[in-house]
């Protein structure tokens, strides 16, 4: 016989104040099978808690109903009660009449009413309950991180400093992402190489850390503690354990003019090619769609040069499988490029701005390779088309940003304090050079951030101008960049010599497909969401997935470097386990009764479903019907209400349960 | 094929030419304009400026009229008309209030479904084999500015132009002519619109930097899609040229004009004679040599 007890929460006056909680314990112990109640004030407390441990023991409960906040927040604290006290925990279910009452209705009298509703329907549930005990799982105590920029870096040397191996991929021919491509840092003005290099070495030598440049991830199954990952190795066309480095065949190679990645197409690169000379491996890749051989058959320059006979045009992309029990994603950002023959219709263009038009309107980015030591004019201000220094350089933020007509919504946050660092560099190394800024607002929120922005305006004498810009056109050799003045509330032009554009940061074009391939969320705009902004802000809702840096939304160094030890941390919590243990509330498959149409593989959001062979004795085959990995379930109940047959149930949320709690109402 | 026509207070008056060719290009091409009857005022500037709610109303009252009148869509080829009707419908879908207020006012029931289609999307619609077809002269070699102003193309978010500050969708029309339209920075650039009555000097200012960097880039007459547009930059060119004497005359043609003349119109009946701006550099552009086609 089921001896339910119901323990009714005031939750102070949270539902106390609209649910008159003593009649609803009075009206609760008159429904059957239930034959204890009782209020408290705060139930999730210390003594609220003894209180249900004691009635379990006293009144010998095997079931208890608590009526109080909703399930997501403290179902874990009562159950562990309710554990304590010697009875399974899933003997416990929450009537939820804080937010699914008190704090939507007014009327004392009817939230009391269905105060007593929702418990008499928890009860009704609870009668078809019965005891379940978590899934336990073991744990591969291995880490894959996707993308080789700082993010990536620290994070895989933080767990491999833990003494955890490391897989870390990156799709470009180097680790080092945006940040070699950097010319100073804000807030410090340190240089950006001097303080990244030494890190991509520490990884590269690192003897936990397993590297895979020019690769990216083609296929990830399994699940938390236990993913089974396919990496392509994409084809390089030089071997790497004979390659040292030595760099002839770059040199020799005969094409020069392949537009260089790494310089934003303000230099050239040969077709086989290292990205920078502080690349990390040092070993050449040819771009098989520049490389004369690729293109007629003809040439083997580096082929010839190579004393190593390193170099390998029949190379083919190779698949590596890895186990691991962690993934961390940290594939960062891109600047969004002014196309006016984007298919996204959501990029309206900059066309009026005359990127791609005009040689000398320039994005953030390229003018870090200008003003960077390592980068094409070395590290003088000239500006592209003419080699000649600018006098008058006028740096445009919010491009694309804040835009919702023509843009994105989103502060692309970085640009503020990279377009003050620019017009400080200029400055710095253009002493009669005017340098202007146009801005909707300056968000300096950061440590030293705002001194930084004061520092460019007070000290170097950048001439910052509220307002938006309409338009650049060329007028006799000069740009002049018309725009508003909001606070003077005056139209300004500017003849410029060269403008620079404060693009907004995207998502990788490829971030979509990367996601669906880890079954992990992303927003609108592709850039992959975390479970909770506030409480799990670098937790994908993929169990052992984690997130780090620009990939999840717009950030700078600090953050993103701050983000990647929270995220090798979550991975290191993961880690100091033998074995995972998880809820059972999952789905589970009647065998008999499914007919193998698979629907519910369709809706599962999580890939839990598998195919599974039934066979006779003989070992003949007999029929494939589903069956539920436990790992991947997460329990959202889609196969149950989808399979047509009836053949799935969630355990926890059977049907039974769920039909006589309605039943009750 | 039949539209819905409304024609606005401007092309009964100072724009009787634009009225003209459009009526002459498109019977010409078969299409049959039924003019929508009792067509009132769109509200325009003053409306607009004053009343928000008798801003959406007066169009409002046209679309209940084109409803009763069964038209499915009506062509606006007044760009500060068609931006008036779009705006109304845009917000009275967005805001069932407004709609009721308006509803109130007008003493009808608001329609919001009639479509709405401006002068360049009007002649999209035509099939461009058919009127290279029934062209009959051609521009070839001719330069002209396609000038789209203000009101045509924006707020973007609610007229959906193809890009409201780098549109080239008039230029793809013009070509059908022959002539070459011009990469230049003042197709969407303000012309001063109705200052012209209020503060004529801001007019002068701003029409003259616009057909100067239409000549600076190479154009020899600005092709235009708007009444008010074409009254600032055609008329203006007298007081532009007393400021200066450099001034060198452009004809401003309407869209309709162009079209009209590269199907062999003539110039009397597509209203050439109301410019006052010569426009006869144009006309003499012309060539008369078309190949027939099979």
């Amino acid at each position: 016989m089921m001896r339910i007890g119901v323990f009714v929460c005031h939750c102070g006056e949270n539902i106390g104040k609209t649910v008159d909680c003593p009649t609803v314990a009075k009206e609760a112990i008159k429904l059957p099978n239930v034959v204890y109640s009782i209020d408290y004030k705060y139930m999730c407390s210390d003594p609220g808690q003894n209180m249900i441990k004691q009635a379990i023991a006293e009144h010998k409960l095997n079931a208890v109903v608590v009526a109080s906040c909703s399930p997501h927040m403290h179902e874990k604290t009562f159950r562990k009660a309710c554990a304590q006290a010697g009875l399974n925990p899933y003997m416990c279910e929450i009537a939820n009449v804080r937010e699914h009452c008190s704090w939507v209705h007014d009327n004392v009298e009817e939230a009391t009413k269905k105060a007593v509703d929702l418990i008499r329907m928890t009860v009704e549930r609870i009668k078809f309950n019965f005891p379940l005990s978590e899934i336990k799982v073991p744990i591969t105590k291995k880490a894959l991180v996707i993308g080789g920029g700082i993010s990536g870096i620290q994070a895989a040397l933080d767990i491999a400093g833990a003494g955890f191996k490391v897989i870390l991929v990156e799709k470009e021919p180097s680790i080092g992402g945006h940040m070699s491509q950097l010319s100073e840092t804000f807030p410090t003005l340190d240089c950006s190489q001097c303080i990244l290099t030494p890190r991509m070495v520490e990884a590269y030598q690192h003897p936990n850390i397993k590297l895979y440049t020019y690769s990216e991830v083609d296929n990830v199954d399994g699940f938390i503690g236990n993913f089974k990952v396919t990496i392509r190795k994409k084809a390089r066309s030089v071997k790497e354990n004979l390659c040292t480095g030595c760099g002839l065949c770059v040199q020799k190679c005969p094409i020069k003019k392949a537009p260089s990645e790494f310089d934003e197409g303000l230099a050239n690169r040969p077709a086989i090619y290292v990205p920078f000379p502080q690349a990390v491996p040092n070993i050449p890749v040819i771009d098989r769609t520049v490389c004369t051989f690729f293109k007629t058959g003809k040439c083997q320059m580096c082929k010839k040069v190579c004393g190593r006979d390193a170099i390998d045009f029949e190379q083919k992309d190779e698949l590596i499988t890895e186990d691991v029990g962690a993934i961390i994603v940290a594939t960062g950002y891109k600047l969004y490029k002014i196309d006016k023959k984007s298919k996204d219709a959501a990029v309206k263009g900059y066309g009026e701005y005359g990127y791609g038009k005009y040689k000398d309107v320039i994005d953030g980015l390229q003018f870090e390779r200008i003003a960077s030591a390592s980068g094409p004019t070395a590290g003088e201000i000239l500006r592209p088309s003419d080699k000649k220094q600018p006098k008058k350089v006028v740096f445009i933020q919010c491009v694309g940003s804040r835009d919702p007509s023509k843009g994105f919504e989103y502060c692309s946050k970085i640009c503020c304090m990279y377009t003050a660092k620019h017009a400080m560099l200029y400055k710095h190394k253009v002493h009669d050079g005017e340098a202007y800024v146009f801005y909707m607002d300056i968000r300096a929120g950061g440590k030293g951030y705002d001194e930084f922005v004061r520092r460019a305006i007070e000290e170097d004498h950048v001439k910052y101008i509220r307002g938006r810009v309409s338009r650049v056109y060329e007028k006799k050799g000069k740009y002049i960049v018309k725009g508003e003045d909001t606070i003077s509330g005056v139209p300004v032009e500017i003849e410029a010599d060269m403008v620079v554009l404060a693009t907004a940061i995207v998502a990788q074009p490829e971030a979509a497909k990367l996601a669906q391939t880890l079954g992990i969320p992303y927003d609108k705009y592709g850039f992959y969401a975390e479970v909770h902004p506030k409480l799990r802000p670098v937790e994908s809702s993929s169990g052992g997935i984690f997130l780090a840096g620009a990939c999840q939304s717009p950030r700078d160094i600090p953050e993103s470097v701050a983000m990647a030890s929270a995220a090798a941390s979550k991975a290191l919590v993961l880690f100091g386990n033998e074995m995972l243990e998880r809820e059972p509330i999952v789905a589970k498959v009647n065998e008999n009764t499914c007919v193998g149409c698979f629907y519910c593989k369709k809706v599962c959001a999580y890939n839990a479903i598998e195919l599974k062979e039934i066979k006779d004795k003989k070992g003949n085959l007999v029929k494939v019907v589903a069956s539920v990995n436990t790992g991947l379930c997460q329990g959202c109940g889609t196969c149950n209400a989808t399979c047509p047959s009836k053949s799935i149930e969630l355990i926890g949320f059977n049907d039974e349960q769920i039909f006589y709690q309605i039943k009750a109402l | 094929m039949d539209i819905g026509y409304y024609p606005g207070c401007s092309l009964t008056g100072t724009a009787k030419e634009y009225d003209q060719s459009i009526r002459r290009v498109f019977s010409e091409l078969g299409i049959n304009l039924v003019e929508l009857d009792d067509w009132s005022c769109c509200g325009a500037t003053s409306a607009h400026a004053t009343n928000h709610l008798l801003s959406v109303a007066l169009p409002a009252r046209n679309l209940s009229l084109a409803k009763k009148q069964g038209l499915k869509e009506i062509f606006i080829p007044c760009a500060a008309c068609y931006n008036r009707f779009v705006v109304a419908k845009y917000e009275m879908e967005k805001n069932p209030g407004l709609k009721k207020r308006v509803e109130e006012m007008i003493e009808e029931k608001a329609d919001t479904d009639i479509g709405i289609v401006n002068m360049v999307e009007m002649f999209q619609r035509i099939d461009k084999e058919l009127i290279l077809a029934k062209r009959q002269k051609e521009l070839k070699g001719f330069k002209v500015a396609a000038y789209y102003g203000c009101l045509l193309v924006r707020p973007n978010s609610i007229t959906q132009f193809d890009d409201a500050e780098m549109p080239t969708s008039m230029e793809e029309i013009i070509k059908l002519t022959g002539a070459e339209p011009v990469d230049w920075n003042f197709k969407v650039e303000c012309c001063g619109a109705s200052h012209s009555i209020t503060n004529m000097n801001v007019v002068l200012t701003l029409s003259k930097r616009i057909i100067d960097d239409a000549a600076e880039n190479g154009a020899e007459a600005i092709i235009v899609a708007c009444p008010m547009c074409h009254s600032n930059l055609d008329m203006r060119q007298r007081n532009i040229s007393k400021q200066d004497s450099q001034h060198k005359n452009m004809p401003i043609l309407y869209l309709s004009e162009l079209i009209g003349l590269s199907l062999g119109l003539d110039k009397e009946s597509l209203g050439l004679g109301l410019h006052f701006t010569d426009t006869e550099p144009v006309l003499s552009r012309f060539s008369t040599a078309i190949v027939a086609k099979e």
